[in-house]
């Protein structure tokens, strides 16, 4: 880049062919100190450059007042009936509480072999919810309600082998936009745009019906 | 008077220059209205735009509202709102025109490679631009389908989520990504715009006009003049014929605003007439239909490939099938530029192109079944196999020789 502008600046030809930079710096015999004070005017200019922009591209970062508005959240569930599903927003995300049957955790598994990731061995959720219903109770599945393709928020389907989803559908979770799939426990089909499972947030109980979104025993 | 100006302002130089002695190639057709007609759009958006952010609220709890208000009780706001949103359809219509004339015609080759990588900024901006301006009326179209885009740029490995937060200057969307955006719908990009269109005139001009024919009328010039033998002044004989090429234009335009605004969900779509709704996705999202094919690529992959997510893959994918276009001065090795004298070979690998494209746009507007999938799927790798295969099918083509003037 330097030396493209040295050539450009320094070395062409005017068009009627009078004298160029070069040659007056060949005949009054400046060349090194020339050279030296257009390189530490370069460096001066492109250091003051990047000083100037770092306000501007700071500014664009995410303000005190959105660092401050991630507060958790405390959801009563005592009225979440089982098979009804909750949304809850944190983080201005949706959050699913899914109060799951019987019938529903009987389905997870029997998927075991069709989603990607059975065990929950990805990172997608607290060490808490590691294990075969995703979740800290059993029944109740909190999970973010945020595709892990593209963002959208996917559909509850619990409707048992409907038309367009096919006679193996168990009940879960369709994004309309892309076609992804998530079973009851948020786990993602194999060969589906989406790559991870759900994103189960940080939870914990405050009490049997009273449920805290957004922090943990160990955050707190 | 005129000389008193020309003696401080290249006035009447710069009018001889690019209008009453540009000479331009006698042959041209109806191919080659689209490019006066991409200006006459571009002036109609920056005119309307204008009168839009005069009621128009970039706040997340006010845009919606702002956006009814214009609809329903500002004097004629209707009319400016349909005149936008209908032009940024229309932009794209003439734009997607000029480029394939381009293609057709090899408008692209050398002297042209700049010229083309040129128009490939403007189409990148135009495309910037439509996605910032959908985002504006902060309808549930508006946020889900920047949802989906910003969920790309967060799916960039390592630096993805910091990016991302930088750009939305927030950790989801939000009104401060609203607000940002609409300075970049009506300042940065509309400035950056203008100022390629002027650099993509001025590289036109330096290398002259390509011509259905595919040959330089440079080469033969009148010995005397020193004007191309096959070469008319672009004023007034293409003036006029584009002032044609506009009233036709505007007949179309001005029906579309006046009969069909919407036109059936592709120019305005249904969905976004519900204000945002940051809990619920719509059962059927997909983007306005000049995005469709890229869209419908970009959700084909669905199998993870060298140890990289499907998802991954698929932004990948989205973002070559724009960017390859500004391959084609180098993929093309035929001896001959214009479609006229190529061989079947390219007619056929065009014509399966243009197929292509149309069943991708398609699909992108439809809910993702898994046999739609599978022809997304073919016909994403017939799309990618017409540019990765050219340098060869272009080669062994069997072409005319080209004529020594224009027909």
């Amino acid at each position: 880049m330097v030396k493209f502008f040295y050539k450009f600046f320094w070395k062409s030809k005017s068009e009627n062919g009078t004298a160029n930079m070069a040659d007056i710096e060949k005949k009054e015999g400046m060349n090194s100190r020339r050279r030296f004070l257009l390189a530490a005017t370069s460096v001066a200019g492109g250091i003051a450059t990047v000083a100037v922009a770092t306000p501007f591209v700071m500014s664009m970062m995410p303000s005190e007042r959105a660092k401050a508005a991630g507060a958790p959240v405390e959801v009563d569930i005592s009225k979440v009936e089982p098979g009804m599903l909750l949304l809850v927003e944190w983080r201005g995300k949706v959050v699913w509480v899914l109060n799951r049957t019987q019938d529903m955790l009987a389905t997870l598994p029997k998927l075991d072999g069709q989603v990607a990731d059975p065990k929950s061995e990805k990172n997608q959720q607290p060490k808490y919810a590691q294990n075969e219903t995703r979740s800290i109770k059993p029944a109740i599945l909190v999970v973010e309600g945020v595709c892990t393709h593209l963002g959208c928020s996917p559909v509850f389907r619990k409707d048992i082998a409907p038309a367009d989803l096919g006679p193996d559908w168990l009940g879960g979770f369709f994004c309309p936009c892309h076609g992804s799939k998530f079973d009851l426990a948020g786990r993602v089909y194999k060969a589906v745009p989406a790559p991870t499972n759900l994103v189960v947030p940080p939870h914990m109980y405050l009490s049997d019906t009273r449920l805290l979104v957004g922090s943990d025993k160990e955050s707190a | 008077m005129i000389s008193w100006i020309d003696a401080r302002f290249p006035l009447t130089s710069n009018w001889r220059a690019h209008l009453s002695e540009y000479y331009a190639p006698k042959n041209f057709n109806f191919w080659y209205y689209f490019g006066s007609l991409a200006m006459l759009v571009l002036v109609n958006q920056l005119l309307t735009g204008i009168f839009l952010t005069m009621n128009y609220k970039p706040d997340a709890s006010m845009a919606f509202a702002s956006v009814e208000y214009i609809m329903r009780d500002v004097n004629y706001g209707w009319i400016i709102r349909y005149m936008h949103s209908t032009g940024a359809s229309m932009f794209f219509v003439v734009v997607y025109l000029h480029m394939f004339r381009g293609m057709m015609y090899g408008s692209y080759r050398k002297p042209r490679e700049l010229l083309w990588l040129i128009g490939m900024g403007i189409f990148f901006v135009l495309m910037m631009l439509a996605f910032t301006g959908y985002i504006l009326p902060w309808g549930q179209m508006s946020y889900w389908g920047a949802q989906v885009i910003i969920s790309m740029i967060g799916a960039i490995p390592v630096i993805g989520q910091t990016l991302s937060n930088w750009i939305l200057g927030d950790f989801m969307l939000s009104d401060a990504a609203l607000n940002r955006f609409f300075a970049y719908h009506v300042v940065t990009l509309p400035g950056l715009l203008v100022v390629l269109v002027v650099a993509h005139i001025l590289a036109l001009h330096e290398v002259g006009s390509n011509n259905p024919d595919g040959i330089e009328i440079k080469a033969n010039k009148d010995p005397v003049t020193h004007v191309p033998v096959d070469g008319i002044p672009f004023h007034p004989y293409y003036s006029v014929k584009d002032i044609f090429g506009v009233v036709v234009f505007l007949i179309v335009f001005t029906g579309i605003i006046f009969f069909m605004p919407e036109m059936g969900g592709y120019f305005l779509e249904y969905n976004n007439f519900i204000p945002a709704n940051t809990l619920q996705t719509p059962d059927h999202i997909a983007p306005v239909w000049y995005f469709t094919p890229y869209y419908s690529m970009l959700r084909a992959v669905t199998v993870n490939f060298l140890w990289v997510d499907a998802k991954i893959w698929g932004i990948v994918l989205m973002g070559g099938s724009v960017a390859i276009f500004a391959l084609l001065p180098w993929l093309d090795r035929s001896p001959v530029k214009s479609i006229r004298y190529k061989g079947p070979i390219f007619k056929f690998a065009l014509a399966l192109f243009v197929i292509s494209v149309l069943v991708l746009g398609w699909l992108g507007t439809k809910s993702p079944t898994p046999l739609y999938t599978l022809l997304a799927q073919i016909f994403t790798v017939i799309y990618f196999a017409f540019f990765i295969l050219m340098p060869w099918y272009s080669k062994i083509d069997k072409t005319k020789p080209e004529p020594t003037r224009v027909r």
